[in-house]
């Protein structure tokens, strides 16, 4: 029986009902006159404490609260591709219809649309055994995506006593018959805070690459890890996210926009359909999902938002995909958890966050992974986690990004001072780290090249070089230090300028393939090595910096377009010739 | 609904009085509190239930007492009376006319709180505006729609700088309606009067709205003045089509009142004892600027802000530089060094700028000359930390290049008068020769071919 009570306190998101002694802990009620949608956080009595995740501005006591008797679900089927949802999955699209160019309350619509019809074609027949989670079908919901239509993870599978035949069917039809279990329909709900099942889980061995050089090459995130993204506001966090989400190898991207700006959102709706996937040549938008709780939009239900993208990023892994979900900003989230902590009185840990930040950020991150899914056919599937941080006044001490770090293997530290001499992405070299450098070490080797590993160490030492003798340079000017280590200053310049640097905004730089990531890193690891050889065998700083070579190798990543890598090869060959000129005309003494 | 009297007040602390014997109030809704001489003040209820309502009185809670104050809960949640008829007009932090003339005749009644924008329903900022500028106009571009604050200091000239963007920007334009919305939160007589005047000299008065909170003014008021300046602003821009410029200052002082309020609420403070909300509450002022589809008009908000000890990690600017899209942060070098508007432009930044500028809107080389800039005067700052260490003599020539491009930066593009209103072409031009002390080899940002024809 679900629950029925009346509201004796409201203050702001927060309602209290009383009567409400049937109600279940994370069951969805609707609140007040208007039918605000809430969930229920805590239970004393016959006391229900409610979140709700529209404006309660008007709400008043005496009003009913009635439960639904299912916790907050999302509703999984084809047609989620391409939409803009709240963070409780209304299609915004759909609200704006209700209520115009602003958000209005207690509007009940659909997250997908029932009535379309898709052309499903069946691939077990009458007879079959089939299991939860196993797949019975497929539609096409985009140009871009080939959804098949699976049992429910928790079905009690049987036999198959009736099946369809191919045609076209909307959502609200039943395709298939299980003995002794409900008729099967192309979508079902699944409720958000609960991980889907799979059978097996795996390492992360392959990379998800992203075309932004200085996260493949230097900070690599594998397909099924997690990674954060913290840096204070002007840094470039959105925009490098942006860039994740447009070229990252996945077959299928979730964007939140957890409590962030309005114009972002709207800024993704209109470029992504504009945008070409550099594999398929089709619009990005028909792979994408948005889900936009913006800054102002009602603040539990940006709670929601993250476990809304996560339960649709699962539900598209178990059909196999490569799924990478983006959520921009976790600080957000914990901030609307420590207002609802507030709200509830409860004993607060550090700057006000209630003292489960830390469980619920490690039960978010661990909803990443690569698995194998339940039921047949076999297969494999992922879900990337990428968070962005809002550290307060840029400290990564604080409480979110500190907890996010014993959580994640990725470590993207934006940096303001780069940000300030306009060095993007400013991700800093020396405060980023990767754990899956030597996971994906061998995918490298394998596929591109053998030395990956290598190259990239050798690189990183100079980076690292670099580092310590700024401080010599800061001190003392850069006239004190000897050929071979302003050498060093000069190839970690170079490295910066011509590899970590990438300028998303231009049509070339804004992806760049792994093989020709990996060019640049032969060339300028070529040129260190090239240069200090020239130096020990007489050479002036001043005739290896002033080789005629050096500007190109600086400008090739916006120059040479992917398909141009023998362009490449030419630079490494000038290269090899302007040194051995150098020996050959005598410079050396 | 409404008109019920409660007698019963049980507490008064701070800005807050609690209303015992409560039967019916609604979180939000509008209360009139009536003091013993009969005197009415406002307030809005934060928290209500079991028989008790906590408000908050925006006058403050000063000469009221438990035995002789009435509360009387409107029954609906505070609205701003709002018609074309405001134009001209002055109110005070609550959006009561302070001109000595009467309420106008109101078109409707509106929510302060407006509701959230659809973001589906958003048209994305992309259209220049000119305010004459040229440190904004060339470096980062406000764009209609933009929220843009400026981040200054005590004593800076931070009130000069918005004034003149809201005189220029006004002026130019292509015949469309525009409107100025300014509200004064908290800030020196002085200062609101000094924007009054300003207004009013370009002629921009009769088409501006002004909402004057003083510092003398109860500070709790501080929480509305924005709300019903934008409440205002969105029924100018999205019912009657206006563009309109919405000027905040200061948003400090709004975060202060609220930290109060939180104080008072007995609440679990976040930052420097700011309330944990404080991020959602400023986005609910700041994001109330944009654009709509299919309306013709637009909010854009330049809010000013000082920072504490001039500390832009400081919970206010941090949290409003992460809603806002960009900063223009004055420097106190540049101030003490006495330019004017002396903005930090490797602190500042218009995320909006790079849809707003280059051919169609401003000219094809504006992105990459202002790039170019931008890592020069970079640059200058480094070859200057430098020379501090080895002296000029040890610079190369290069270097010296370098140092002369971030003086010509700061002497001749950066300077600027107050009544001088740069077209976008003369500030483009004056970036190139600002640039072209440059030789051309180091200009790696600009394409050839805008070499070839801009390069002095």
């Amino acid at each position: 029986m679900a629950a029925s009570g009346r509201i004796v306190w409201v203050s702001g998101p927060a309602v209290r009902a009383d009567g409400m002694s049937d109600a279940k802990m994370y069951e969805t009620v609707t609140v007040g006159e208007s039918k605000l949608v809430g969930e229920v956080i805590r239970l004393t009595g016959d006391v229900a404490f409610i979140q709700v995740y529209e404006s309660t501005s008007g709400l008043r006591p005496g009003e009913p609260v009635e439960g639904t008797g299912s916790p907050l679900s999302v509703l999984l089927g084809p047609g989620i591709i391409g939409q803009l949802y709240d963070g409780i999955q209304r299609p915004l699209r759909e609200l704006s219809k209700a209520s115009g160019s602003f958000i209005g309350r207690g509007i009940v619509t659909s997250p997908v649309d029932m009535s379309k019809k898709y052309h499903f074609v069946p691939s077990v027949s009458a007879g079959d055994q089939v299991e939860a989670g196993g797949i019975i079908g497929s539609v096409k919901e985009t140009d871009l995506i080939d959804h098949p239509i699976m049992l429910p993870p928790d079905h009690p599978g049987g036999k198959i006593s009736g099946i369809v035949q191919e045609g076209d069917y909307t959502l609200e039809d039943e395709v298939a018959q299980v003995e002794g279990a409900e008729p099967v329909r192309m979508c079902h709900r699944w409720p958000v805070r609960k991980p889907r099942p799979y059978r097996e889980r795996y390492d992360p061995t392959v990379p998800l690459l992203t075309g932004q050089r200085v996260i493949d090459t230097f900070f690599p995130i594998a397909k099924g890890g997690t990674g954060s993204i913290p840096g204070a506001f002007g840094t470039g966090k959105t925009v490098t996210l942006h860039q994740i989400a447009k070229w990252a190898d996945s077959q299928v991207v979730v964007y939140i926009g957890c409590g962030e700006r309005g114009n972002e959102m709207t800024e993704v709706l209109v470029e992504f359909p504009h945008l070409k996937d550099p594999r398929s040549g089709k619009p990005l938008m028909d792979r994408t999902v948005l889900v936009a709780n913006t800054s102002n939009m009602p603040v539990a239900a940006r709670e929601a938002s993250i476990y809304t993208g996560v339960t649709i990023a699962e539900y598209y892994r178990d059909m196999g995909k490569d799924v990478v979900l983006v959520a921009d900003s976790t600080s957000r989230w914990a901030e609307a958890l420590r207002e609802m902590s507030g709200r509830l009185e409860e004993m607060p840990a550090e700057e006000g966050y209630p003292s489960y930040l830390a469980s619920r950020l490690a039960e978010f991150y661990e909803r990443a992974g690569r698995v194998r899914a339940r039921g047949g056919p076999d297969r494999d599937g992922s879900v990337t986690l990428v968070g962005a941080v809002s550290p307060s006044g840029g400290d990564f001490t604080e409480p979110v990004t500190t907890h996010t770090m014993r959580f994640i293997k990725t470590f993207w530290a934006l940096d303001a001072k780069l940000a300030y001499s306009r060095h993007y992405p400013s991700i800093n070299w020396m405060s980023s780290y990767s754990g899956y450098l030597d996971d994906i070490a061998q995918w490298w080797g394998k596929n591109v090249g053998g030395d990956w590993l290598d190259l990239r160490s050798r690189a990183y030492g100079v980076l690292q070089r670099e580092d310590t003798l700024k401080e010599i340079v800061r001190l003392l000017g850069p006239d004190a230090l000897p050929d071979e280590e302003k050498l060093i200053l000069e190839v970690a310049r170079m490295v910066k300028i011509g590899l970590l640097q990438q300028n998303s905004f231009d049509d070339v730089d804004t992806y760049c393939s792994p093989e020709k990531q990996y060019r640049l890193l032969q060339l300028l690891v070529g040129f260190y090595e090239k240069g200090l050889q020239a130096l020990r065998e007489g050479a002036k700083l001043s005739d290896v910096r002033e080789l005629p070579v050096v500007p190109a190798l600086l400008k090739a990543r916006m120059d040479v377009k992917d398909d141009e890598m023998p362009k490449l090869e030419g630079l490494a060959s000038q290269m090899e010739e302007q040194f051995r000129g150098m020996a050959g005309t005598g410079v050396s003494k | 609904m409404g008109g019920v009297q409660y007698s019963k007040i049980a507490e008064i602390k701070g800005p807050l009085v609690i209303v015992d014997g409560v039967e019916s109030a609604a979180f939000d809704e509008l209360v009139e509190i009536e003091t013993a001489e009969g005197e009415r003040r406002l307030g809005k209820v934060l928290e209500v239930g079991n028989g008790k309502a906590i408000v908050q009185v925006f006058e403050g809670t000063t000469g009221l007492s438990i035995s002789a104050t009435n509360a009387r809960f409107v029954g609906k949640v505070m609205e701003m009376p709002v018609s074309r008829e405001v134009l001209g007009r002055v109110f005070d932090g609550l959006g009561r006319p302070k001109d000595g003339l009467p309420d106008p005749i109101a078109d409707k009644f509106i929510d302060i709180n407006g509701e959230p924008m659809n973001p589906e329903q958003r048209e994305y900022p992309k259209d220049f505006i000119q305010t004459g500028v040229s440190v904004i106009d060339g470096m980062m571009t406000l764009v209609r729609g933009q929220k843009l604050p400026i981040f200054s200091g005590s004593g800076m000239s931070h009130n000069l700088l918005a004034a003149q963007i809201a005189r220029q920007a006004s002026v130019v334009g292509t015949g469309d309606d525009f409107a100025v919305v300014f509200a004064a939160i908290g800030v020196q007589y002085s200062e609101a009067e000094y924007f009054r005047r300003s207004l009013e000299e370009s002629g921009a008065l009769k088409r501006s709205v002004l909402f004057l909170n003083t510092a003398d003014d109860p500070a709790i008021e501080r929480i509305i003045t924005p709300r019903v300046a934008l409440t205002v602003a969105e029924y100018l821009a999205f019912d009657l089509g206006m563009h309109v410029l919405v000027i905040l200052t200061d948003m400090t002082n709004y975060a202060e009142a609220l930290r109060e309020i939180s104080a008072a609420r007995e609440e679990v403070p976040g930052r420097k004892g700011y309330p944990g909300y404080l991020y959602t509450d400023l986005s609910t002022v700041y994001e109330r600027a944009g654009k709509l589809d299919g309306r013709k008009g637009s909010v854009t908000q330049v809010p000013i802000l000082s920072m504490p000890s001039d500390d832009i990690t400081h919970p206010i600017p941090d949290l409003t530089g992460y809603i806002t899209e960009g900063q223009v942060v004055l420097g106190r070098d540049l101030f003490r060094k006495g330019v004017y508007p002396p903005v930090n432009i490797l602190m500042s930044l218009s995320r909006l700028m790079k849809d707003g500028i280059g051919e169609g809107s401003t000219r094809g080389d504006h992105g990459e000359i202002s790039n170019q800039a931008y890592d020069a005067y970079s640059r200058a700052q480094e070859v200057r930390a430098l020379a501090g260490i080895v002296g000029k003599a040890g610079l190369t020539e290069v270097d010296l290049k370098y140092m002369d491009v971030g003086d010509a930066f700061e002497e001749l593009f950066l300077a600027q008068a107050t009544d001088s209103n740069r077209p976008i072409e003369e500030t483009l031009g004056l970036l190139w020769e600002v640039v072209s002390k440059l030789p051309k080899s180091e200009i790696t940002k600009v394409k050839d071919a805008n070499i070839e024809r801009y390069y002095k």
